[in-house]
Order: C-alpha cells, then sequence, then structure tokens
C-alpha cells in the first residue's frame, strides 16, 4: 500500500515527469515517507549527505548556523519542491543545514543507493542530472538576484 | 473607468502647471518609506486616476519627483502616495507633515490593463516598494472580485521590516478569494514566512499560464528576472505587464528626459507590455 502511495506520489511529481517506467520503479524502491516536526533537523551542515528529499507538504528552511548568533536562514522550500543536491556532488557532505520550519511530510530518497545505480546505467545517471542542473541553475539564479540586494537603497 | 471631464480640463488646459494640494495624513510605512495622502485645497476637485498613473510631486523650493499613485482608485476626493525617501526631494517630501502644501501635477502615463483580464487568473508580482503602483490595481481587483479568476499576489522585500502596508496584506491574506503570498531576501529572527527572492515563488504559485495576465513592478532587474520566470511557467508575453522608470520630468513627452528607445515612458508608459519592451529593458545603453 505504501509502496502504490509512493509510486503515485513520485510519478506525478513534476520532477520525475517523463522518467522510464523502469527508472521510476527503481527510484521508487529507494524512497521512504518521512515526518519533521516544526525545528526538527532534516540534515545539518557537515553531515554525509545520503538522500534528498520531495516536500510533500511544510515549510523547510535552509540555514547557516553562525557561533553565537541566529541561523542565516538563506531560502524555504515547500509543498513540491525538491530538497538537496550534495548527495550527487563529492565528497558528498551537506554545504546548509535544512530544518522544518512548519510540520512537514516528505519523500527523502536514498541518494548512496542511487548514485551506484547512476553509475551502472548512465541513461537514469543522464535523466537524473538534467533535472538536478535544473534545479541547480534556478537556485543559483535566485541566490545571484538576493546577492544584488535589490530592494536595497543603493 | 472613464476620466472625468473636470481631470481632462486639468490636465489639457496647463499640464506644466502644478495643482495645489494639503497633506491630510503621514504614515510611516517603513524606516525609508511614508504615505501621504493629499487633499485639494480647491474646494470639490475630485481626483481620478487609472490605476498604475503617476503624479509629479513637487516640494516647493526644492523640486519636483515622479511617484506612482498608491491609494484606491475610486475614493477620488483624495490622492495617496507611497514614497522612499532616496533623494533630495523625497527627503525633503518625507519631512513634510499633516497640514503641509505640495504641488501636484497628472496623472500620466498609462495604466494595469485591470479590464482586460476579466475571467482570467491575476498575478500581480512586487518587489519592494514597487507594491505601491499595484496597490490601486489590487483594490480595483478586490472591489470586483467576480469579474476574475483567481487573484495572486506575490511580493517580495528585503527583509520582514521592509514589507509595505503590513496590516492591510494581513487583511488581504485573511480574504479567501486572494492568495498572498509573501517572501524576504533576508530573513530575521521571529521571521516565519518565506525567504527567497520574490521569483521563486512564481513556480509554486497555482496559477493556470494559459489564462493569466501578469502584472510586475520593482526594480527593473527583478521585473526582467520575473518575466523570464512567468515566461518559463507559460504565460504568454503579451500578458505580461511591468512598470517602468526613467527619469521622467513634463510627464507629458515633450522634454524627452524619459525617452526609452522609441517611445517616452511618461506617456507611452509607465505600464508596459512585455512584449512592447523586452528588445529594449535587455540593452544597457538605452
Amino acid at each position: 500500500m505504501a509502496i502504490e502511495t509512493l509510486e503515485k506520489l513520485l510519478a506525478e511529481h513534476p520532477f520525475f515527469k517523463g522518467l522510464k517506467k523502469e527508472y521510476l520503479e527503481l527510484i521508487i524502491g529507494c524512497a521512504r515517507n518521512v515526518f519533521y516536526k516544526p525545528g526538527e533537523f532534516i540534515f545539518r551542515e557537515g553531515e554525509e549527505a545520503n538522500e534528498f528529499y520531495v516536500i510533500r507538504d511544510g515549510k523547510v528552511s535552509l540555514e547557516f548556523s553562525s557561533p553565537g548568533k541566529e541561523p542565516i536562514v538563506i531560502q524555504t522550500l515547500e509543498d513540491g519542491e525538491v530538497l538537496g543536491w550534495s548527495w550527487l556532488v563529492p565528497p558528498y557532505y551537506w554545504h546548509f543545514s535544512a530544518r522544518a520550519v512548519e510540520p512537514t511530510r516528505a519523500i527523502a530518497l536514498d541518494g548512496k543507493c542511487l548514485r551506484t545505480k547512476c553509475e551502472e546505467d548512465h541513461n537514469l545517471g543522464y535523466e537524473l542530472l538534467k533535472r538536478f542542473v535544473t534545479i541547480v541553475e534556478q537556485r543559483l539564479q535566485a541566490t545571484r538576484i538576493q546577492l544584488l540586494d535589490l530592494y536595497g537603497s543603493q | 473607468m472613464e476620466v472625468s471631464e473636470r481631470e481632462i480640463l486639468v490636465v489639457e488646459k496647463n499640464p506644466m502647471l502644478p495643482q495645489i494640494f494639503q497633506i491630510r495624513s503621514r504614515k510611516q510605512e517603513t524606516s525609508d518609506t511614508f504615505t501621504l495622502e493629499l487633499e485639494p485645497v480647491e474646494a470639490g476637485v475630485e481626483f481620478i486616476f487609472k490605476p498604475g498613473q503617476f503624479n509629479m510631486l513637487y516640494v516647493f523650493g526644492v523640486g519636483e519627483v515622479p511617484i506612482s499613485i498608491s491609494g484606491d482608485p475610486e475614493k477620488v476626493s483624495r490622492v495617496t502616495h507611497t514614497t522612499r525617501m532616496v533623494g533630495t526631494v523625497t527627503k525633503a517630501m518625507g519631512k513634510l507633515k499633516k497640514g503641509d502644501l505640495i504641488g501636484v501635477r497628472g496623472p500620466f502615463g498609462s495604466s494595469w490593463p485591470v479590464d482586460k483580464c476579466s475571467g482570467c487568473d491575476v498575478v500581480i508580482v512586487a518587489g519592494g516598494i514597487g507594491l505601491a503602483p499595484l496597490r490601486p490595481a489590487i483594490y480595483y481587483i478586490l472591489r470586483r472580485r467576480e469579474n476574475y479568476n483567481k487573484a495572486i499576489l506575490l511580493y517580495g522585500a528585503r527583509t520582514p521590516d521592509d514589507i509595505l502596508y503590513k496590516h492591510e496584506i494581513e487583511k488581504w491574506k485573511s480574504r479567501f478569494d486572494f492568495e498572498v503570498y509573501v517572501t524576504v531576501d533576508r530573513g530575521t529572527s521571529g521571521w516565519k514566512g518565506n525567504v527567497g527572492v520574490v521569483t521563486t515563488l512564481i513556480p509554486r504559485a497555482p496559477f493556470d499560464p494559459q489564462n493569466t495576465i501578469a502584472f510586475v513592478c520593482g526594480p527593473e532587474i527583478m521585473m526582467r528576472f520575473t518575466a523570464l520566470e512567468l515566461i518559463k511557467r507559460g504565460v504568454s508575453e503579451n500578458n505580461i505587464f511591468i512598470s517602468m522608470e526613467r527619469n521622467m520630468k513634463c510627464g507629458i513627452g515633450l522634454c524627452g528626459h524619459c525617452q526609452f528607445g522609441p517611445v517616452f515612458v511618461c506617456k507611452d508608459g509607465p505600464v508596459f507590455s512585455y512584449s512592447q519592451v523586452k528588445n529594449l529593458i535587455f540593452k544597457r545603453e538605452i
């Protein structure tokens, strides 16, 4: 039953749209449902990055910590968005922390398992990379605009 | 909305001559932004404008600046402007108090095509003080809510302290027929809302891109990125409208200070369709 639900959720998600059935089934085999309470960390900066997440509902903040200071929130992610791509890039460590701001349900995907499968099947690797590059590009553009401090007085 | 004969008379008679208005109220919106509510000194004069138009405001002895009208187009006894203190004139304007006089020329320019979008989804994207010129369109749309399908506001500010019209945004959020999403570039302690630039809200917003009209106002770079993101989502270039700003002086297309390629922003704009200006806004020489 749980597998069916995950299959439906992932098959309908725009991130996985157009993926071959066999690849989708393989990815579903690496997926599990997770839930985070508000304030709970999904992952922490510096930890090994072995998963990524599709947020089903809720809100997650990506943040840096700084000793003696409030964490600096870089971005918040919401329903339907994909969280985490450090699992794809050696040496596979998280560069930010991710924390649930609201009760958050997500699908966690085993990146470590997918890395191995991508090495074995480069077509799968290419399909996943194409999708992640889009996300990386979006986040990069957003960060660049953020850096411009457009609404500042200067 | 039709322009009244009185208004036509005021503008056509001598558009270069400021009318005297008195400040009825002044509200500090954020640390550097304030709202003035002005009333004509001459009794019985109505100020009629269309959402998106601007006035030239004259601080006597200091100078004149173009400022968008930010109030309700149906409250014709007063005219409202939200201004940020950035230059000599706006800083002097910020020091004016209730009862002080100010010169007003206008209204000038084109307006948001609020009647073009009857039956479709309306997506309003504002960045920073760009919410001010969009507020009249919001009033107009909410007053005729049944004429539209979805109505969505995506608003980005620098920090939570820089959010304009906070109380009004809360009121809008409480409506079931108006979806409001606010994000800030930098969160502060206690902020539980979205963090990220306003363009990140576009993929999340629940509208039908094939049946959407978008009004965008903010810094020019923000508008460019927003337009591209809306196009990526599937909104037609012809249905994206942006409000440009250049060095508007005369307000009637005579002086040429606000020339923007083949058009004058004061007369042909400030509101343009993206398709009208897309070949200009990426040219750094213009």
